[in-house]
């Protein structure tokens, strides 16, 4: 590592607070976790709300319009009243439907977004659990969302339910490979596993710039591939509403509808901040090698608002391009996975191996 | 440490989706009908189950995406360790990702990848 790269941070989640705390006493190290399970549960439901504000808001004024404005200020509220009508709501089960799996199947998608807010590093201390194969635990973790997916589809007994299933699954396996190949492309660079040390080997500038070329092909190829593994537009066919009504969950209504859509919410804020995590160096700062005046100036902005700052960007993006792409047809998506990503994929995994073996980044880290 | 706060992180989700579930229990109507729970088909009466075998080409994707995951399974390991490994890796894992590509490539040719 370069010189400037001495940890000014302390990072330290709060499992590892915990852990330091239990010798001493059982009662603090408990309350650690409490803390950060209550915290994560806080944070899943102001930012469910948030994202669905902000996701109506934006819509609003790209089509010109103003957006929610009637409950409170600038409609801010509008979301606490749309969640508590969803929870006064009547919960329809299909007569049917296979009952003991279609009320399971929420659970499963939601399972799969808490378990990776888990393990991501948002700032040094704002950090629950730093898993040592934090990299295939999320992609493991995350692998249950297509399990609530294709259950909820298949236990509806419904033919749009069944279609949007299928073809969520299809979709999503498909991209997970290309998710997985420029996943690879950081492990490579950064030789670790740990979400936490990847934002640290990233002291002395953000992969995405720092391989020539390499970095900004993988950044790409994660995002396109994780917006198609969330089903976010242009690639949300599952749900696609003038073909297929509402996809998979054509029949949930009022709460288990709700963990569905904020589960989709919670997935795109996950995607925006790993990407940002792997690519954009997380919570590090915007250094440029072992230029310590300008590094140092960067370090005055608080590492949690690079974070937010980055995740911010990449979730409007995210929303920008609902509003700018029309949708894939269902044959095109799939030949835009296996004939295009996947060989620039591995071109690229070649590519970034030759960068690591010749030690060819700006800013070489030995 | 780190492992055991996944299993509060479970809890955290059945608490969830299970209080969500209760709550709208208690506060939400019960009013079933024979046609409001019926599959709903854009007003249409539903002929036949869901059920059905489907599109074999679904089966097809799947065996693909098993080999490339399995693949992605056996390059973690060696991205990890790249730079211990030095040539030697990059060798290596070229082999193998050319054995991989010329499946890739049978595949491609024999259709596998057209969707039908």
């Amino acid at each position: 590592m370069t010189g400037i790269t001495e940890n000014i941070w302390q990072a330290k989640t709060v499992a590892q607070r915990a852990a330091e705390a239990l010798p001493e006493s059982v009662w603090f190290a408990l309350g650690y976790m409490v803390l950060g399970v209550v915290g994560v549960a806080a944070f899943i439901a102001v930012l469910g709300m948030g994202l669905i504000y902000a996701e109506r808001k934006i819509a609003g004024h790209f089509q010109c319009r103003l957006g929610p404005m009637r409950v409170g200020w600038h409609g801010i509220f509008q979301t606490v009243a749309d969640t508590l009508k969803l929870l006064l709501k009547e919960d329809v089960v299909p007569a049917q439907a296979d009952k003991f799996l279609h009320i399971l199947a929420p659970l499963f998608t939601l399972l799969g977004t808490i378990l990776v807010l888990a393990v991501l590093p948002m700032s040094p201390i704002v950090h629950v659990s730093d898993v040592n194969i934090g990299v295939v635990y999320v992609g493991a973790v995350s692998g249950f969302g297509v399990l609530g997916i294709l259950l909820g589809g298949w236990s509806s007994n419904n033919k749009w339910s069944l279609l949007g299933a299928m073809r969520a699954g299809a979709q999503i396996i498909s991209y997970e490979i290309s998710a997985t190949l420029a996943l690879l492309v950081v492990v490579l660079f950064s030789g670790t596993l740990r979400l936490s040390e990847i934002v640290e080997s990233q002291a002395a500038g953000w992969w995405i710039w720092r391989a020539h070329g390499v970095g900004i092909v993988a950044f790409l190829l994660f995002f396109i591939a994780s917006l198609a593994e969330i089903n976010r537009t242009p690639f949300d066919i599952p749900e696609g509403e003038s073909e297929l009504t509402a996809g998979f969950h054509t029949e949930y209504s009022g709460m288990r509808f709700a963990f569905f859509f904020l589960a989709e919410f919670i997935n795109m804020f996950i995607v925006a901040a790993l990407t940002a995590t792997l690519f954009l160096g997380g919570w590090m700062p915007f250094h440029i090698g072992d230029f310590a005046g300008f590094n140092a100036i960067m370090d005055m902005i608080p590492p949690g608002l690079w974070f937010t700052g980055k995740t911010a960007f990449l979730v409007f993006l995210i929303m920008w391009f609902r509003w700018t792409f029309p949708r894939l047809r269902v044959d095109q998506l799939m030949r835009l996975e296996w004939k295009v990503l996947l060989p620039i994929g591995f071109a690229n995994l070649i590519a970034a191996a030759v960068v690591v073996l010749f030690n060819f980044y700006f800013f070489p880290v030995r | 440490m780190d492992y055991f706060l996944i299993v509060p992180f479970t809890l955290l989700a059945a608490l969830f989706v299970f209080g969500g579930l209760a709550a709208s229990f208690l506060l939400a109507p019960h009013r079933p009908g024979k046609v409001k729970n019926s599959p709903y088909e854009c007003g249409e009466k539903t002929i036949g189950t869901s059920w059905v075998q489907f599109n074999v080409g679904y089966y097809l994707f799947a065996l693909m995406f098993l080999v490339f995951d399995v693949e992605a399974a056996f390059l973690y390991p060696w991205a990890l360790v790249f730079r211990e490994f030095g040539a030697v890796a990059l060798i290596e894992a070229g082999i193998f990702i050319l054995v991989l590509i010329a499946g890739f490539i049978y595949a491609w040719k024999k259709g596998a990848l057209e969707w039908v």
